[in-house]
């Protein structure tokens, strides 16, 4: 059997590289997929701890965490297509019209 | 209901007045606001009016109303109390009489004034106040209106805001009144100190069970409560906020003062004698600061102009008389001269209001003149007030001034024969500068500009600096005598300046100075053992005599003013101009000069340099100053974070949790190894 450790490890990285994607990248979509990738390593972490304590909640969680990405998907994407339509870009430097 | 709880409403009637008139009085038309101000004026007045018949038919020589404890410390109780004895119901009387006649007068003077719900609001405010001075059971109280009608006093001064004089004489007088109350606080601390108490009652009786109690801290008490009369009642060294106060309104002159407020202090000399008896030498201070500033006021009121400062001076001199004769025990007769008196000046500035009225804002007695025909009723009610101060018997004025010049010179003081020198010719001036006034404002040729008259005032109101009484600017519609609203205050008053000494004729002339006896249980008890021996060894033949003397003076007075002002008018002015003597007393002796250079300049410069200089900018601007640079800074600082840069928020935020989770992870990693090292053991 896998020990835990590894799944622990493995989400770590993914975190990791989805936060770092997130703080480095300019494109909004890339930025986007890093958020996604954040959550799923959360999801990772949850079903790994699940298994090892035979307890079913944290799959259950997996599942809310699963829509609520869906829904942010859409929602998002649809900004994402607003944005470019308007702006002509998808540089988030380049979107700071409420800054000044 | 129990007769004491009418106490309470006495003073609480006008202030009922006060709070509806200060706050829908705005909304109401004129007549509205003046019924209000009278109706809260006139059921106290019939109150006292109850209360006197009642105490008087059942022999009550005193009532007392007292609440649960309003201050409660281990060293000393206070409580609200009203006590009225007969000293107390002279004053509700003259308080709440007078003061109705002057808010009727009020109604008709000020009816074309802007501010008139102000007005009527402020007057009510003060017969508050004034009623809770007299009825007050206590210094404590006592000071409480003490304090209120400066307060009255300083709003009603200043009732012609828009004039700069007008808040300056306001401004001056309350700081006059404020070095007063300054030696009435003291007076107050000391009692605490040596009688643990404010009650009048409870003081007297301590002092009455003590006969061996003699000067000492009594003397300071009573020469502390004297620094307080003298500021309130206008004597010497505090005399100067009172000319300037003029600047009111001429019902406020009338009101506060001349008839009631400024006898406060007489008030207080009388209702605290039992510690005065105790102390020949207050005694002595009081009788010398009262004489001096008698002939020092008549002095200047002889080379005045304008006619209400004529008046002015005069009140500061009759005050000097109340104070004579409180300084020789003769405190019936202090408190019958401060009746007639509160009648006799009440008419005089009245009726100088009606002039004043007439003449559309004019107050200068040169350009007067001929007012006789002019104004017929006002002549001959203010010819009732100038005799009844004149001292010219049977008028009011006479007994009471004669009374209190008779006990001077009996007194045992051994100043009394300069006391009483000084009184007479004091007498003498006031009986002068009166018809002075009488002559130059109702007789002779009329020297003023009819035309011009309404135009100018008007022109000066409307520029706001107004040299004169600035009211009556509004109709300007020629020389008239006023409305009937203000003549019938004027008509009772002077009946009362007639008939009202008649309640006090000596016994040398055949009365019984019922007065005197009205106020016996409230002055014998101490008096008696001073005076009583001293009194009555004088025969009748000597008072006779003296009373021929002062009306003798008063004569003299009368017949110099009929030379140089009716007969030949001019001849006294012309030597006068350039004469030093003339120069010193026209400029009011540079008093004002002397207290601006020795006392007024260096605190000036005291509160420039050390208070507005090094404390309040340097101290208190300072570390306000300090405070917003330390805030600002912080700001300055932490304004950086918000950038505005998403990614910039993500990298904050993905440190603070990486933060947290380290010191989760510490601090958990800690707790395994204390548990694993106890499972060792």
């Amino acid at each position: 059997m896998v020990p835990i450790y590894y799944y622990l490890i493995l989400a770590a990285i993914l975190f990791c590289i989805g936060i770092g994607a997130f703080l480095i990248k300019r494109n909004i979509i890339t930025v986007f997929m890093s958020i996604e990738l954040m959550l799923n390593a959360v999801n990772l972490t949850f079903v790994a701890f699940s298994h090892m304590h035979h307890a079913v909640q944290g799959q259950l969680f997996v599942f809310f965490v699963m829509v609520v990405a869906a829904a942010e998907a859409a929602v998002g994407l649809a900004i994402i297509i607003a944005i470019f339509r308007t702006r002509q870009t998808l540089d988030v430097d380049s979107i700071n019209l409420m800054k000044n | 209901m129990k007769i004491e709880h009418l106490l309470w409403f006495i003073p609480l009637l006008p202030f009922l007045g006060f709070v509806l008139n200060g706050t829908i009085g705005r909304r109401l038309p004129r007549a509205g606001v003046a019924a209000i101000a009278l109706l809260f004026t006139a059921l106290p007045a019939a109150l006292v009016a109850w209360l006197w018949q009642h105490m008087l038919s059942h022999d009550v020589l005193q009532i007392t109303a007292a609440s649960s404890p309003w201050i409660q410390t281990s060293a000393l109780t206070v409580r609200f109390a009203f006590m009225v004895d007969h000293l107390t119901l002279i004053m509700l009387a003259v308080v709440t009489g007078v003061g109705f006649l002057i808010h009727i007068y009020s109604a008709g003077y000020m009816a074309q004034e802007e501010g008139y719900w102000r007005f009527f609001a402020f007057l009510n405010l003060f017969m508050f106040f004034m009623l809770v001075l007299v009825l007050a059971e206590s210094f404590l109280l006592l000071f409480v209106g003490w304090e209120g009608v400066g307060l009255a006093s300083y709003l009603l001064i200043g009732f012609y805001w828009q004039k700069p004089s007008a808040n300056a004489a306001g401004r001056k007088a309350f700081v006059a009144n404020r070095v007063g109350d300054f030696g009435f606080l003291l007076a107050m601390f000391l009692m605490i100190q040596h009688f643990g108490t404010l009650s009048f009652v409870e003081i007297f009786s301590a002092i009455n069970h003590h006969p061996e109690l003699h000067g000492g801290f009594l003397t300071a008490i009573a020469l502390l409560l004297l620094v307080g009369a003298a500021g309130k009642s206008a004597q010497i060294p505090l005399y100067v906020w009172l000319p300037d106060a003029m600047e009111g309104p001429t019902p406020v002159s009338a009101l506060i003062h001349a008839a009631t407020m400024v006898t406060a202090g007489v008030y207080l000399v009388c209702r605290s004698h039992v510690l005065f008896d105790r102390s020949p030498y207050a005694l002595g201070v009081v009788a010398i600061i009262g004489a001096a500033t008698a002939l020092f006021a008549a002095t200047i009121g002889v080379v005045q102009h304008d006619i209400k400062r004529v008046l002015a001076y005069s009140t500061i001199s009759q005050l000097g008389y109340m104070f004579l004769g409180c300084g020789v025990a003769a405190y019936s007769a202090a408190v019958f001269h401060l009746m007639t008196h509160a009648f006799f000046k009440a008419l005089l500035f009245l009726a100088a209001g009606s002039v004043i009225h007439a003449l559309s804002g004019e107050q200068d007695m040169r350009v007067m003149g001929g007012m006789r025909k002019r104004t017929p009723i006002t002549f001959l009610t203010m010819s009732a007030g100038v005799i009844a101060i004149a001292g010219i018997p049977p008028l009011a004025g006479f007994f009471s001034k004669d009374e209190i010049l008779y006990r001077t010179f009996s007194s045992p003081n051994p100043l009394h024969m300069l006391l009483w020198v000084v009184g007479v010719i004091t007498a003498g001036l006031t009986s002068f500068y009166m018809f002075r006034l009488w002559f130059k404002t109702f007789f002779g040729a009329e020297r003023f500009d009819e035309a011009h008259l309404g135009a100018d005032a008007h022109a000066a109101h409307h520029a706001g600096e107004a040299e004169h009484d600035s009211g009556q600017a509004a109709h300007s519609h020629g020389v008239h005598e006023s409305p009937w609203v203000m003549l019938a205050p004027l008509v009772i008053l002077a009946i009362l300046s007639v008939v009202g000494g008649w309640v006090g004729i000596p016994q040398a002339l055949g009365g019984s100075n019922h007065f005197e006896h009205f106020l016996d249980p409230v002055f014998a008890l101490t008096t008696e053992a001073q005076n009583a021996t001293n009194a009555d060894q004088v025969s009748h033949g000597l008072e006779l005599g003296l009373a021929g003397v002062s009306v003798l003076v008063a004569l003299i007075g009368f017949l110099a003013a009929y030379v140089f002002y009716y007969k030949k008018p001019g001849t006294l002015g012309a030597k006068a101009t350039g004469n030093p003597v003339y120069n010193l007393v026209a400029n009011k002796y540079y008093v004002d000069e002397l207290y601006e250079f020795a006392i007024i300049t260096p605190i000036q410069i005291v509160s420039r340099v050390l208070f507005l200089g090094l404390v309040d900018t340097g101290i208190v601007n300072g570390s306000g100053s300090f405070a917003t640079f330390l805030t600002r800074q912080a700001g300055e600082g932490t304004r950086r974070m918000q950038s505005g840069n998403i990614r910039s928020y993500a990298g904050w935020l993905a440190a603070g949790a990486a933060a947290v989770i380290l010191l989760m992870t510490y601090s958990s990693l800690t707790q395994h190894a204390t548990k694993a090292a106890l499972h060792l053991k």
